[in-house]
């Protein structure tokens, strides 16, 4: 099969993006005279931009929309207003996630879900199974390019551009129909970074021109950002990856994304066996941890106590804001208290960690 | 791309500047292009015995974790320490850090590694 290509592959051409075949997309996993240090702290202390156009989106439309919607994720989908976004896992009746995705609300007969890249596909295919009578439902993903402008100069930057007050765009709400350089684009206070930002949604025809207007709008206080540094930054935020921290066999409970979970808004998939979970207790569960020991932890390491295994790294890495390495690892339940000591096994050895409570990144908010 | 004429190479990116029977060796240019930010250097021990192809240490940068090859059969007489607080000076200068000088036990094993002009074209060969 052949990669494919977003509308702003010429873009990262142009910025010297050293590519790679991201789950069959070509797209820059750094920039050259930049790399993923100078890319993430770029983001955290004034702003990057990101070309998030693999992303999927997947429209639920007719009378029974927001039943439908309802049915497929946990969070709860009648609490949403016009124009707000809202962050929730879809399970399998099992439980475990198919997918974790936005959810943008245009009228409770009106949805947008925009999901992962790699997803796009086994998402779609789900969606249509469960689809209810009064609803369609469909993959309009390549109707759309998406940007992601992240950092705390992110709203200085795009203000520039257009005479809508963005303050009125509050944290997780959208407008459709904001005017960028004269192109309409939707946009929403939303982001993978846990920095302030907004993503950007336009025509493909239109994505090299906004991106452009960006960086000219942005200059010196703006960088192109490659998957690297989008990586690194979503684990420092502790924003879960699926196929890392999410997936088929880990249900969202047991990820520490129980707050997006509300048993009580309707009769969703997977409900059933998240309210026996919750009953029985979990037997394992997400946790942060630190080094004490030297070495970098990394995804699906082994981790073990007294040489016997209790879990396995979700992500790790070496964390730019930091400046040492931490992790995520999903163990079981007894070793998961705070300054628990656990075993990561790095090449065949074990290597001393400690499992730790809130010493991941939160961003400095202004409240809007 | 950055190659010195006096080293020899191996095509797993390692070089090795020879002076008698000891060996400087550090990774190369492109190596520590191709692998981005380096963020961590696990060194051989001292004393080690380490044989020519096999691992001597680990280079780990933000996404990458790529294994060191020793060039030749040795054992490990020095390892520069300051790698393990600054490991980013590969990426700043791969040539004037070595990472560990090995007393170099076959000296025949030199004729398996390349020349500086074998080893560019090499490169080459991988863009």
């Amino acid at each position: 099969m052949s990669l494919k290509r977003t509308p702003l592959y010429p873009m990262h051409l142009k910025h010297n993006g050293k590519i790679i075949d991201f789950g069959g997309w070509e797209l820059p996993v750094q920039y050259e005279g930049m790399g993923i240090i100078k890319e993430h702290n770029m983001v955290r202390e004034k702003a990057g931009l990101f070309d998030v156009s693999h992303m999927g989106e997947i429209t639920i439309i007719g009378e029974q929309a927001e039943q439908m919607v309802q049915k497929l994720v946990t969070n709860d989908v009648k609490s949403m207003q016009d124009f707000q976004v809202m962050y929730s896992p879809m399970c399998y009746p099992s439980g475990g996630v198919v997918d974790d995705l936005l959810v943008y609300r245009y009228d409770s007969k009106n949805y947008l879900l925009v999901v992962n890249a790699a997803n796009t596909d086994k998402d779609y295919e789900w969606i249509q199974q469960n689809l209810i009578p009064g609803v369609e439902a469909s993959n309009r993903s390549s109707e759309y390019a998406q940007l992601a402008l992240q950092g705390p100069a992110a709203q200085d930057i795009l203000q520039k551009l257009t005479t809508l007050d963005l303050n009125t765009i509050r944290f997780f709400w959208f407008n459709p129909q904001v005017n960028i350089s004269g192109v309409d684009c939707l946009v929403s206070r939303t982001g993978y970074t846990g920095e302030d930002g907004f993503e950007i949604y336009v025509e493909p025809q239109q994505a090299e021109f906004i991106w452009e207007e960006i960086i000219r709008a942005g200059q010196e206080l703006v960088s192109p950002i490659g998957l690297g540094a989008r990586d690194s930054l979503r684990f420092e935020a502790k924003l879960p990856l699926y196929g890392q921290e999410i997936d088929q066999d880990i249900t969202p409970l047991e990820a520490g994304l129980g707050f997006f979970v509300k048993l009580e808004a309707g009769d969703f998939i997977g409900r059933t066996a998240l309210i026996q979970q919750k009953q029985e207790g979990l037997k394992r569960k997400l946790v942060e941890f630190s080094m004490l020991g030297k070495g970098i932890p990394r995804s699906h390491y082994e981790v073990e106590v007294d040489g016997m295994p209790v879990g396995h790294v979700s992500s790790g890495m070496y964390s730019p804001t930091f400046k040492k390495p931490i992790g995520l690892a999903l163990l079981n339940i007894e070793h998961c208290e705070p300054g628990s000591e656990i075993d990561i096994i790095i090449r065949n050895q074990p290597v001393k960690a400690r499992v730790e409570k809130g010493i991941f990144y939160r961003k400095k908010t202004k409240s809007k | 791309m950055n190659v010195p004429k006096k080293l020899l190479y191996t095509k797993e990116h390692e070089w090795i500047k020879v002076n008698g029977d000891r060996g400087h060796v550090g990774i190369t240019d492109y190596a520590q292009h191709h692998l981005g930010d380096i963020v961590f250097v696990e060194l051989p021990e001292l004393d080690e015995e380490v044989a020519q192809g096999e691992s001597m240490g680990v280079i780990e940068s933000v996404k990458a974790v790529a294994t060191l090859f020793s060039p030749v059969s040795g054992r490990i007489l020095e390892v520069n320490e300051e790698l393990e607080e600054a490991p980013e000076l590969l990426n700043e200068d791969p040539y004037g850090n070595w990472i560990a000088i090995v007393e170099i036990t076959e000296q025949s094993e030199l004729d398996d590694l390349i020349s500086a002009d074998e080893y560019k074209s090499y490169c080459e060969t991988l863009e």
